[in-house]
């Protein structure tokens, strides 16, 4: 189609089209998981490890068997096939089996007539637990190599050690004009949707399964649940309801979904569970907290020669995407600057708690965070601009890094321009009364993994169109919408290359019964992906109208143009057919009027082992100005005002990248300065504060004003050039505020939550700093070594796994 | 063991309480969205419960059943009240008005379409009551500042949208119910343009 870079002849791309979902929400009528009320519908209720490892002793579940109104009670026993996310973590059970990990491990279930009866019986089910010790933190997990939480991963409790050397690191400090080291700790935090995590299983009487579930991920589901419950996946159906917010914390298949699932198909009627909010706090799979060491290598000027990065991941007590979780810490800090020599040292825990996994910008933060900081004080350092700095020093478009990923579109210097420009910086930065301070920070995220989570060959997610006589267009897509306005991108998109209104079409999703797949809604894929796949579907449509309208008109088919609902003569938009006569017209020359698209991402330019994570079709960039307030009495942080720049690529709806820049503001803005995800280790392992009152999120009193500058700079890889908004702009407001706390008061706030504790211990220290002290000992394995393209490189490994030092 | 992760829902219950619902219900009349309801639920069920349960008016939702989080607002004497701390039995024969009672007949209420249009309706699952908790504000004061709106919805939470689409929404819906040709701002739809 021809489009202008500036996306002129658009009709519906890039417009402020009403979500198509919007009314329906506003008036109640969406139906979440938790609404769904089937007939002879059982609740479940799970029976959870109130310690935080134990070996199970005995489960005494005769009790609860034999309560009135209870239907079925399980155990680990009845679902021993083991499942997890990644296929390298096959590491949970659906209850657990010989031993618990965390506090609120689930070990049996009841089904039972109503909820209460579900309640008392769940509580009726005695477990004799032998105590183990339990590892409460990264030191504890290195330092404490048994009892080991599982009996698998790279050694004691140490779940994935990770050594990767692009370049020589060594050579690149000795070549420096100076070399700078940082730690920094990011703490964990965890999604808190405002919906709790819900499923609803029911059987046919011929013996299929149908689960609704509020999953950002149903492809994902349906491959466990006939894993664990060892059923041929054609009768099984997962049903993804929207969801009432995701962020990442619906991503994995979950123990519920599973346990539904089996006590439906025992019992023969539908069963619901619904976890409270503090099981949603117990269920978790959110940020990973960091701790982190940073040594960067620059010249005078600020280009960087050298990084080596080291990464220390709690992650909780199972595996998750946490060690896609772990390469990400180390994937995506070439892609903003370029690092001419590279090394990344990361591992991943077990610990006794809830298991981490994927959090808005999955494993990027943290590391962003902490390269963020440590370039605003190389920029003081070497006395040149922060903002500065990074414009002279910015990854070129249509590149690759010293790690192989292709970057291809790169709008981050006109992001950096326009907040600066647009907050004044230039006037303000050191220049603000004590108190005020300003700060600013980049980043970048990528737009879908370039590779499926299970090893396959096939597409990543497909769309198919049903084109009806009367105009209107059904959209079969198996993506979930989690408020991200992904039924309106793919309805927006459909709408543009048939030339129709998006509200003449129908969007049918997540159902792996009717939608192809689409492997969900996590990594910034979606946008991309299903666009590209939606595009190809309504181009292949679009050739069969106009193959039809042609003859009918006697013009080539290539004159044939399409919008406002017509199907025309471009040379005289005059001779025209209405769409539904279009339709009409086809289908009588070619039957019915069904088509496919599919997107499967470029290869990658990386053939490294661990080069599965970092590589994507395209990098969105982002930029972000902090202006806030600092009371030095309190140490209370007010913030003011957010600038923030977005490179999306091309915007497809205005509203729908205002509205995911301000969300992933104010969420950036929470785990900045209240959020923790954090546990009492002297009492036994239980989270701090599970409910929403005590986990301090930002309320409307303290959400600052936010000014949003969408750039865009197409990406050949994009549909109609766009990348994604989702999780990038979260990435710099952490290290943005930290870069402002520091203008206003001077002192350096190494670790995130920053809390008015922390400032005021840092403004009463000689070194006007609190963060980590350092790292701990591990003996990392000699890396994978990979030449850099400047260094002729292929992009794969070297054979010599030598130090650098040996090496030369 | 943190006894909560036990509890149903949220709200911890003993079993006595739980039996005694399945044998002996209370029959109340209610005044949803204008019309009268009969229900026959345990003394102790909440109003949360019976809206979603008994009459199946979904539309309301929970995010905490503690009272904490703001999303199961509805509106009670024409105040915003968390449905999940009510016990149905003070609201017999009170005028109760829930998501589903803002539309006028088919036509949605100014402030619904306006949350829809600005997308201050993410995942849309904080909106119910946080559209009763604006309508209140509108009903008692027509044009708020944005600090007014700040401090009307400080009770709901919202993970998706920052809050700001959604004062927005509110401020629009506002003049729009003065002059219907009111129109966003074009940063608003757009973001700044420099």
């Amino acid at each position: 189609m021809a489009v202008g870079s500036d996306g002129r002849g658009l009709r519906v791309v890039g417009k402020p089209v009403r979500k198509v979902d919007g009314l329906s929400k506003c008036a109640g009528v969406t139906l979440f998981a938790d609404d769904i009320v089937l007939p002879r519908m059982l609740f479940c209720k799970l029976h959870r490890a109130p310690v935080p490892h134990a070996r199970i002793v005995r489960v005494d579940i005769s009790k609860a068997a034999r309560m009135p109104g209870v239907m079925a009670v399980l155990t680990g026993k009845d679902l021993p096939i083991p499942f997890g996310i990644l296929p390298v973590s096959q590491d949970e059970h659906a209850l657990c089996l010989d031993k618990v990990r965390f506090v609120g491990d689930p070990v049996a279930a009841v089904a039972a007539v109503d909820e209460d009866t579900a309640f008392d019986a769940m509580n009726a089910i005695e477990v004799e637990y032998e105590p183990l010790d339990a590892m409460m933190s990264i030191e504890e997990a290195i330092r404490k190599p048994s009892p080991r939480i599982h009996e698998y991963g790279d050694e004691g409790n140490i779940h994935k050690k990770i050594a990767l050397e692009f370049g020589d690191v060594e050579r690149g400090f000795h070549d420096a004009d100076q070399v700078f080291e940082d730690t920094f700790y990011y703490e964990g935090s965890t999604h808190l949707p405002m919906e709790q995590h819900a499923a609803v299983a029911a059987v046919d009487p011929d013996g299929k399964l149908t689960v609704w579930s509020s999953t950002q991920t149903p492809h994902y589901v349906h491959r466990a649940l006939a894993k664990v419950l060892n059923m041929p996946p054609a009768r099984i159906r997962v049903i993804a309801c929207p969801n009432g917010g995701g962020f990442g914390g619906k991503s994995d298949p979950f123990n519920h979904e599973i346990v539904v699932a089996k006590l439906s198909l025992l019992i023969g009627r539908p069963v619901k569970v619904t976890l409270t909010r503090e099981e949603v706090f117990y269920c978790h799979r959110g940020r990973h907290p960091v701790l982190m060491q940073i040594k960067t290598g620059v010249t005078r000027d600020g280009a960087i020669k050298a990084m080596h990065f080291k990464s220390y991941l709690d992650g909780g007590g199972y595996g998750s995407y946490g060690v896609a979780s772990t390469y990400y810490t180390g994937a995506l800090q070439t892609v903003t600057y370029p690092v001419e020599n590279y090394k990344f040292d990361g591992l991943r825990c077990f610990t006794n708690k809830p298991p981490c996994g994927p959090k808005r910008g999955h494993g990027t933060p943290q590391p962003r965070f902490a390269l963020e900081v440590h370039l605003d004080k190389i920029a003081e350092r070497l006395g040149i601009d922060p903002a500065a700095l990074r414009l002279g020093h910015l990854v070129p478009p249509q590149s690759l890094t010293a790690n192989y990923l292709r970057v291809g579109s790169m709008g981050l210097a006109k992001c950096i321009d326009a907040v600066v420009e647009g907050s004044g910086w230039k006037q303000k930065f050191r220049h603000l009364p004590s108190g005020k301070g300003i700060g600013l920070a980049c980043s970048s995220y990528i737009c879908g993994a370039g590779l499926p989570i299970y090893w396959n060959n096939m597409p990543h997610t497909g769309v198919q169109l049903k084109l009806d006589r009367g105009g209107g267009v059904a959209v079969f897509c198996g993506e979930i919408d989690i408020g991200q306005g992904s039924d309106t991108v793919l309805a927006q998109v459909v709408a543009e290359v048939l030339g129709i209104d998006p509200y003449d079409i129908r969007i049918v999703f997540g159902d792996t019964d009717l939608t192809p797949v689409d492997l969900g809604s996590y990594s910034s894929r979606v946008t991309l992906m299903m666009g590209n796949a939606a595009i190809q579907a309504a181009e292949r449509a679009r050739e069969l109208l106009a193959t039809a309208v042609s003859e009918k008109l006697g013009i080539p088919a290539e004159r044939v143009g399409f919008g406002g609902g017509q199907v025309f003569d471009v040379e005289g938009p005059e001779r025209a057919l209405s769409f539904a006569d279009a339709v009409v017209a086809a289908e009588a020359r070619f039957g019915t009027i069904g088509t496919v698209g599919s997107y499967t991402p470029p290869p990658s330019a990386a053939r490294y082992k661990g080069s599965g994570v970092g590589p994507s079709p395209a990098y969105s960039y982002s930029a972000a100005v902090v202006e806030l307030d600092v009371d030095p009495r309190t140490g209370w942080v007010r913030v003011d005002r957010v600038h923030l720049a977005h490179d999306v690529g091309r915007c497809i709806n205005p509203v729908l990248v205002v509205g995911q820049v301000e969300g992933s503001v104010y969420m950036g803005l929470g785990e900045a300065l209240m959020e923790e995800q954090v546990f009492r280790a002297n009492r036994g392992g239980v989270h701090r504060q599970p409910s929403l009152l005590e986990y301090k999120s930002p309320t409307t009193m303290e959400m600052p004003d936010v000014v949003t500058y969408i750039i865009e700079d197409p990406d050949p890889n994009g549909p109609f050039g766009a990348k994604e908004v989702g999780q990038g702009p979260l990435l710099p407001i952490a290290p943005a505020v930290v870069n402002a706390v520091y203008d206003a008061v001077g002192v350096r706030i190494d670790e995130v939550p920053v809390t008015p504790e922390k400032i005021l211990k840092a403004l009463d220290s000689p070194a006007k700093r609190f963060g980590p002290k350092g790292v701990p000992e591990v003996r990392w394995p000699d890396p994978i070594r990979v030449p850099t393209p400047w260094e002729g490189g292929t992009g794969r490994a070297a054979a010599d796994r030598r130090p650098a030092e040996a090496r030369r | 063991m943190p006894q909560n992760v036990k509890r149903r829902r949220g709200r911890g219950r003993d079993s006595a309480a739980a039996s005694h619902s399945s044998r002996s219900k209370v029959h109340l009349r209610l005044r949803v969205n204008g019309e009268e309801q009969e229900v026959a639920c345990a003394p102790h069920s909440t109003l949360l419960e019976v809206l979603r349960e008994d009459l199946r008016l979904t539309g309301t939702k929970h995010g905490c059943e503690l009272g904490e989080c703001g999303t199961c607002t509805v509106l009670l004497d024409g105040r915003p009240q968390l449905s999940c701390l009510l016990l149905t039995l003070e609201c017999e024969g009170r005028p109760i008005v829930t998501v589903e009672g803002l539309a006028e007949g088919p036509r949605p209420h100014p402030l619904q379409i306006a949350f829809a249009e600005l997308g201050a309706a993410q995942c849309g699952y904080c909106t119910p009551g946080i559209l009763c908790a604006a309508r209140s504000l509108l009903d008692a004061r027509p044009s708020p500042t944005r600090q007014e709106i700040r401090e009307a919805l400080s009770g709901n939470l919202c993970r998706c949208t920052g809050y700001l689409k959604i004062f927005e929404a509110v401020e629009l819906a506002a003049r729009r119910m003065k002059d219907p040709a009111a129109q966003p701002s074009e940063e608003t739809l757009h973001g700044r343009r420099l």
